[in-house]
């Protein structure tokens, strides 16, 4: 049998090619993210927050934050929706590629794009936007944000699996935008409507925010309860990703 | 599809052990559908066998067991005597289906290159794109392909792992006939190397002109399992067709070696191994007929003949 770690390498290579040469996701990642921070990050970059931390480095977290959430959910996710649709699995199937292998691979893939995503938008922020921090702190948010990135992974695959190519994007949009809205990673939570602040807490990317903003030294839950409360979102999230990923390889496989 | 490169010679790597793939009573059920019925059939090392029948026969389902995509509801199947979705087994496998789809972002080498990754000892690169005569399109990127080319990537896939058999799902669907030529050619060349080759094919030329050995499926059993010439020989291969001043008597075709007759109007139609004995007798008989037409049988009809075969008893 062919070694396995030869497998996952290639595996992850193509995926890395296929997404690089799919503009739909390699624009929406890697531009999307910047241009919302130009329009609502930039003109506050400036500011402080009461407690002294500088708006544009929250703001920067913030939209780092949706940036990684949203390669994971519209990457992953759409892309294994498409995939489903073009019957791409049906042939990988029937290689001896383990499907273990071909996810390992779409998840390495997601969070190699994160990083890039991520990396462009604080350079941005750092070069346009004049926001400064030290480079500990940059490596920090990444290092968080890429390990917190479990549950939107599963969100993905859920989403992945529970639709077809068409209802992916639809359901990815209804889902993750008014999610990151809610959360505060689009403008500070204190400045939305005062429904939004009381559910806020309730929601995984107001969570996964946390971790970016407690990074840059703006007023935050513990750690610890961030940990616990996306802990329990990707239980939850693999919980309906393995209902519906069983579902499909009954119809498919059986 | 160049016949101008041979693959290296299959298995000695592996011991001649025993069959490449059984079915022993295998059944299939989709709801209520019964689209296998207790199919027994062992292939040997180095067979090449045409899974031959009308849509919807239980083709698709035969290979899709032999590969382990389906499970059978009831009996046992094996691949190289393991359970099919074992990763040795699949490792020895090359698979060609009829309704998948890949990506079309990569170009045809990258494809390629990537699916050698999955097999232990596989073809170079650009061995198996000259063996698929892709050669022209390396550089292409797949969504570029035209229906036959990508016949051909497909068939590229299946073989560039180098394995012990190849599962072909209705490989010729879509090819004009050069490409068909080619991969005649081509799949000639990888049985010489002893490869083990498995296909379907509702076109009984496919099954003549590759199979040493044809295995015909309707309803979800197998109904015949010979070598080419001598399931032609079952096989009803003509039909006669004649118009009639009046309606034929009965008798007028008792006793004929024909099949599948219809002579309810002033045209009476059915199938013949022996047109000239038949209408010789006719002709003994007194029967009128104008507007004679002989011409040779088409898969449907043949079938019909093995399947009702009662009738010319």
């Amino acid at each position: 049998m062919a070694p396995l770690l030869r497998m996952l390498v290639a595996q992850t290579r193509s995926e890395m090619r296929i997404r690089w040469r799919t503009p739909a996701f390699s624009l929406t990642n890697l531009v999307l993210p910047v241009l919302l921070f130009t329009f609502f990050g930039l003109p506050f970059a400036r500011q402080t927050l009461p407690n002294g931390t500088s708006m544009g480095a929250y703001l920067l977290a913030s939209f780092a934050a949706y940036a990684v959430g949203s390669v994971m959910v519209y990457g992953f996710g759409i892309g294994v929706a498409i995939e489903r649709g073009m019957k791409i699995d049906l042939l990988m199937r029937a290689t001896p590629l383990p499907p273990a292998v071909a996810i390992l691979a779409k998840v390495l893939n997601a969070l190699a794009f994160s990083l890039l995503s991520i990396v462009v938008l604080i350079v941005y922020g750092m070069v346009v936007g004049g926001v400064r921090q030290d480079l500990t702190v940059w490596m920090n948010i990444v290092a968080r944000l890429l390990a917190g990135s479990l549950p939107f992974i599963a969100l993905g695959f859920a989403i992945g699996y529970g639709s077809g190519p068409n209802a992916a994007p639809a359901f990815a949009n209804l889902i993750y935008l008014p999610l990151s809205f809610a959360s505060g990673l689009f403008m500070p939570l204190h400045q939305l409507p005062g429904f939004v602040q009381r559910i806020a807490p309730y929601l995984p990317s107001y969570h996964y925010g946390q971790l970016a903003w407690s990074a840059v030294g703006a007023p935050s839950e513990p750690l610890l309860s961030s940990l616990a409360w996306l802990a329990g979102y990707t239980a939850l999230f693999l919980a309906v990703t393995a209902l519906v990923y069983r579902r499909e390889q009954s119809l498919k496989f059986a | 599809m160049g016949d101008a490169v041979s693959p290296p010679p299959s298995v000695p790597a592996h011991p001649p052990a025993g069959p490449v793939v059984e079915l022993i009573a295998a059944s299939k059920r989709y709801g209520p559908v019964h689209a296998l019925r207790g199919v027994t059939l062992t292939i040997q090392p180095g067979e090449i066998v045409a899974m031959l029948g009308p849509n919807g026969a239980g083709k698709t389902t035969s290979i899709s067991l032999m590969l382990g995509l389906r499970q059978p509801t009831g009996g046992i199947v094996r691949l190289f005597g393991l359970p099919p979705s074992d990763r040795r087994a699949r490792s020895r496998a090359g698979v060609m289906l009829q309704e998948s789809g890949t990506t079309g972002v990569l170009t045809v080498c990258e494809l390629i290159e990537l699916f050698r990754t999955y097999y232990p000892s596989p073809l170079p690169t650009d061995q198996a794109i000259a063996m698929a005569g892709l050669a022209d399109k390396a550089d292409a990127r797949v969504a570029t392909l035209s229906g036959g080319q990508r016949q051909r990537l497909y068939f590229a896939l299946a073989i560039c792992g180098n394995p012990d058999v190849l599962f072909l799902d209705e490989p010729t669907a879509g090819m004009d006939v050069e490409a068909r030529r080619a991969f005649v050619a081509s799949t000639r060349a990888l049985a010489d190397a002893g490869k083990t080759i498995v296909f379907t094919t509702h076109y009984l030329k496919d099954a003549e002109e590759l199979a040493r050995r044809i295995v015909v499926v309707d309803q979800g059993l197998v109904i015949a399992d010979a070598a080419p010439r001598e399931l032609m020989s079952q096989v009803a291969a003509k039909r006669v067709s004649f118009a009639v001043p009046r309606r034929l008597p009965a008798e007028a075709l008792a006793g004929l070696a024909i099949a599948a007759l219809d002579a309810s109007d002033h045209r009476v139609r059915f199938l013949t191994n022996e047109p000239e004995m038949v209408l010789r007798t006719l002709f003994h008989r007194g029967v009128e007929m104008h507007d004679l037409e002989v011409v040779g049988a088409d898969l449907e009809e043949a079938f019909l003949s093995l399947t009702r075969r009662p009738e010319h008893a």
